[in-house]
């Protein structure tokens, strides 16, 4: 067994900001993250490819993550990559398995550095080899330098599709087109959080820019889409799509790239009983945490965007205050030295915070996607439709966990990743109730997957004979 | 249905239902299935319909398939290994018990 | 709101009772709590069986093995009714033995129920090694696998299926479901009972049952009846899906008809604390493994935790009250096994208002006896 200070979960910028603040401090940190090597999911292989030539194709904003991955590395912190946490016991014990061998790590502390996922977007066809997220593609152009053969569709809203598109024009990839399915309106909603925005406004005029290189590109831009549909029998051959004024079109398509969106990554924090609160400007839950990023459940710290999608720079911030209250909770720092420590960090969090109530209400999820058509696919793993998920609705007025247990949605092996929102947004309208109300999936050990095998060999009462 | 955009370096060869596949130490499984017709990683234990990699970060388990005999392996997590033998996963998989 | 019955509790023992009241042209009113409340129902294993059970107790093995006669009748009915297939399959089950040691532990236990009940056919038999692996040609069984017991009456269904199917029985039969409806006071009146749900909606029957489980204590007091219970504890793994492999369901391993298996159970005396633990997961697997070693490469998709609804010797409690005629409890941790009486005898006793006598040994009264020093 493996005994450390402060166990952190996640190698992105949460996770390595944090270890290396708490080596700063003469902290034992142990990083274990699922991923072959440092960087989350925004700096995927940004050891290898932020000096490589893709670097350049990436951007500014990739290539910064290698000064942190370097520092990282040379913290002294002990770094598991390729490790799938699966559970977490009270006080603490971690169950980790990595190359196919489980072991246990007992630790004081511990920091969920786990970030986000893409907002799952049930539609039509969405199960269809070539469908993929926007955010698969760019990891496939991080890590394996290698874009869509033929003319992309890409569909959605948010920064992540512009930013892609950007740097699929830089790697000389075609575009079929963009289908912004942004609602009408929006901008004026957004417009009133403008102001306090502008503290950030180079990553607003970043969002510009890109615009205007699409433009430039002459990419095709059809706004205000409000339905898509892949359509093939083996993988997609075609989409449609409608746009809000009813203009309808079906075109041949290879690649359907989606984007809705990120949601915080809160299978762990449930799994561990930490409080989650429903936040109505990102349509998700999130852990409720104290300033340093303490949960309900002590010792237990979130930090990063699985506290809430604030981004790259806010999640380094984020891990780096988390680290000096365990810091401080193991006594190696006092009080008052990290009070002091975290007011800068405070300061630039809360400028790239500031950023936040204008981009969330400038990419609020359109509200199709909480109601798709009851033929759509809901539960990818157990192939549950939204039609069947009402049809439980319809009986009694149950909850996510009695719908789970009957319709198996939420049954499969991605443990309810894909649809558990989708379910409590599908029953809150059905009853009439908010989707605070209606709760979502208990969530439960493995949070990753585990053998028989795996867990047999930590078997204490027996012997294996 | 993907392309790389540079020739690999140190190209390694790995095997897709027994057909030859160029890779590049450092990529995943997954990145390899997308170059590979026909594309898809496994059929659904419930209806057999198709499926492929979809996030490429581990979240929804469509990328599943056989690594050297072992079934079920997330293949967007795990990297390619020189020889390494991948077969597409057909529904539930089949123990050898 | 009037109704002829008010069950409390919709998991498998309420909705099986309520399913059978109403078949039997009563009006029903079925009154279930929360998405997040303990709910057995949703933990359960899903066998329906007889070998192993009820020492000590004969009247239970009789009412087991009652039970589980009534299982293929009770199934046909209401898959018919519903539409919904319970994946009941009755071919026989399982007790695997380790070592020699535990193979002939097993056939004593069994001998021993089988005298107390003095049936002259015995419902089970031992199998030897050699015959167990034809039995089950595509398993390999691990070195120290001696042999199992085989019960003959005993079988499997899947419990989702039975429940959902029990409340869709209760709505074709006219009877009514409501959620989020705990309830917070029951006021016997002359002419029956008045139920008071959390929020203040109140509704009228004739006859109670009160069905809720490890709630039901609280309830059971208010119609002054003292029910002592307990949980205990359950957990149980799931694995992902693999090809049909256990041609038969065992004691503590089946394969679903979806092809998952099902790993379990454990029985801890934990309190009301339904958290999942590393230690059972960790015993689960190794039990798996030295089964059949070759279980050790499937993956675990899911593992839960469950509270059984406990007695101090774990039989059921069927009663009546007496100073309230027309109250009834119901309780047991074997659902599924029982629900078809659950069905049909329990439903027929509350609608003539009077306990059949076999049921007499399950008056909660035995546990009364004073503790001999």
């Amino acid at each position: 067994m493996t005994s450390v200070d402060l166990l952190i979960v996640g190698a992105g910028p949460a996770g390595m900001a944090a270890a290396v603040q708490a080596r700063r401090f003469g902290l034992d940190v142990l990083v274990v993250d699922d991923q072959p090597a440092p960087g989350g999911q925004i700096w995927r292989s940004v050891e290898t490819v932020a000096a490589a030539p893709r670097g350049k194709i990436l951007g500014q904003a990739y290539q910064a993550g290698k000064p942190l991955a370097d520092a990282f590395r040379a913290s002294g912190v002990r770094y598991q990559p390729g490790t799938q946490l699966w559970q977490i016991e009270p006080g603490f014990r971690a169950f980790v398995t990595r190359d196919r061998q489980a072991s246990t790590i007992e630790a004081r502390s511990v920091i969920l550095a786990t970030g986000a996922q893409e907002r799952p977007v049930p539609f039509a066809g969405w199960t269809l080899p070539g469908v993929l997220t926007v955010g698969a593609a760019q990891i496939l152009l991080k890590s394996s330098g290698q874009i869509p053969e033929k003319p992309v569709w890409i569909a959605g809203s948010g920064p992540l599709p512009l930013l892609y598109l950007v740097q699929l024009l830089r790697a000389g990839g075609k575009i079929a087109g963009y289908l912004d399915t942004t609602p009408p309106g929006r901008r004026r909603a957004a417009l009133p959080h403008l102001a306090k925005a502008l503290g950030a406004a180079g990553d607003l005029i970043k969002g510009l820019a890109w615009m205007g290189m699409l433009r430039k590109a002459r990419v095709p831009i059809v706004r205000h889409v409000a339905d898509i549909e892949a359509i093939g029998s083996e993988r997609i051959e075609s989409l449609m799509y409608r746009t809000r004024t009813g203009q309808e079109k079906t075109v041949p398509a290879d690649v359907l790239l989606v984007h809705e969106g990120v949601i915080p990554s809160i299978h762990g924090a449930l799994a561990l009983g930490c409080a989650v609160a429903w936040r109505d400007d990102q349509d998700c839950y999130a852990p409720v945490l104290d300033p340093w990023g303490e949960s309900s459940q002590a010792g237990i710290f979130v930090a990063g965007d699985g506290a809430g999608i604030a981004g790259a720079q806010a999640a380094s911030l984020r891990g780096e205050l988390a680290a000096l209250r365990v810091a401080v909770t193991l006594g190696r720092a006092s009080e008052q030295a990290a009070a002091e420590a975290a007011k800068p960090i405070r300061r630039k969090l809360d400028r790239q915070l500031a950023l936040r109530p204008f981009l969330d209400a400038l990419f609020k999820p359109r509200p199709e996607i909480f109601a798709p058509s009851d033929a759509t696919i809901v539960c990818r793993c157990e192939e549950v439709t939204a039609g069947d998920i009402r049809a439980m609705a319809d009986v009694g007025r149950p909850g996510p966990n009695q719908v789970k247990a009957f319709t198996r949605a939420g049954m499969g092996p991605c443990q309810g990743r894909q649809c558990g929102y989708t379910v409590t947004q599908i029953l809150a309208a059905a009853e009439g109730r908010t989707a605070q109300e209606v709760g979502f999936y208990r969530i439960r050990p493995p949070l990753k997957p585990v053998t028989l095998g795996e867990l047999a060999s930590l078997d204490r009462r027996e012997k294996v004979s | 249905m993907f392309r790389k955009l540079h020739e690999p370096e140190g190209a390694i060869t790995v095997y897709v239902d027994g057909i030859a596949a160029s890779a590049e130490p450092g990529e995943s499984i997954a990145a390899v299935l997308l170059r590979a017709a026909p594309h898809w990683s496994r059929t659904t234990p419930v209806t057999q319909s198709k499926r492929a990699p979809y996030c490429m970060m581990g979240v929804c388990f469509e990328c599943l398939a056989i690594v050297d005999g072992i079934a079920s392996v997330q293949t967007c997590l795990t990297l390619v290994r020189d020889g390494m033998r991948i077969e597409r996963q057909h529904g539930k998989r089949s123990l050898s018990a | 709101m009037q109704s002829d019955a008010i069950v409390i509790g919709a998991g498998t023992v309420g909705a099986a009772v309520a399913y059978g009241l109403a078949r039997r042209g009563l009006s029903v009113l079925v009154l279930d709590g929360d998405d997040g409340d303990y709910r057995a129902a949703r933990a359960n294993f899903g066998l329906v069986w007889l070998q192993g059970k009820g020492m000590n107790m004969p009247a239970y093995q009789q009412l087991t093995r009652r039970s589980v006669d009534l299982w293929p009748e009770f199934d046909a009915e209401l898959s018919a009714l519903t539409g919904i297939d319970l994946q009941y399959e009755h071919d026989g089950g399982l007790a695997f033995c380790f070592g020699e040691d535990g193979f002939e532990q097993r056939r004593l236990h069994l001998q021993r129920l089988h005298n107390q009940l003095g049936s002259e056919d015995p419902d089970h038999e031992m199998l030897d090694r050699g015959t167990l692996e034809k039995l089950a040609p595509k398993v390999r069984f691990g070195a120290d696998v001696s042999g199992a017991s085989f019960g003959r009456r005993d079988g499997h269904a899947n419990p989702l299926k039975l429940l959902a199917a029990l409340h869709a029985g209760i709505l074709r039969h006219g009877g009514v479901l409501r959620s989020h409806s705990a309830v917070d006071k029951i006021v016997p009146g002359t002419q029956g009972f008045t139920i008071e749900i959390q929020g203040g909606d109140r509704f009228s029957a004739t006859r109670l049952v009160i069905a809720a489980g490890l709630g039901s204590a609280t309830l059971a007091e208010q119609v002054g009846l003292h029910v002592p219970l307990r949980p205990q504890r359950g957990q149980v793994l799931v694995t992902e899906r693999v090809d049909p492999l256990l041609p038969l369901p065992a004691s503590g391993l089946r394969q679903t008809r979806e092809g998952t298996l099902m790993i379990g159970a454990t029985q801890e005396e934990t309190g009301f604390n339904t958290t999942t633990t590393s230690e059972a997961a960790a015993h689960l697997g190794h039990k798996t493994v030295r089964l059949v070693p070759a279980l050790a490469e499937l993956t675990l998709v899911r593992h839960w935790a469950g509270l059984r609804v406990m007695t101090p010797d774990s039989y059921p409690v069927y009663v009546q009250s007496p100073t309230y005629p027309g109250a009834f409890v119901t309780l047991c941790h074997s659902g599924v096994t029982l629900a078809s009486t659950h069905a049909t005898v329990i439903p027929d006793a509350i609608i003539a208002g009077r306990l059949p006598s076999i049921l007499d040994p399950f008056h909660h009264r035995r546990f009364d006896v004073p503790k001999a020093a």
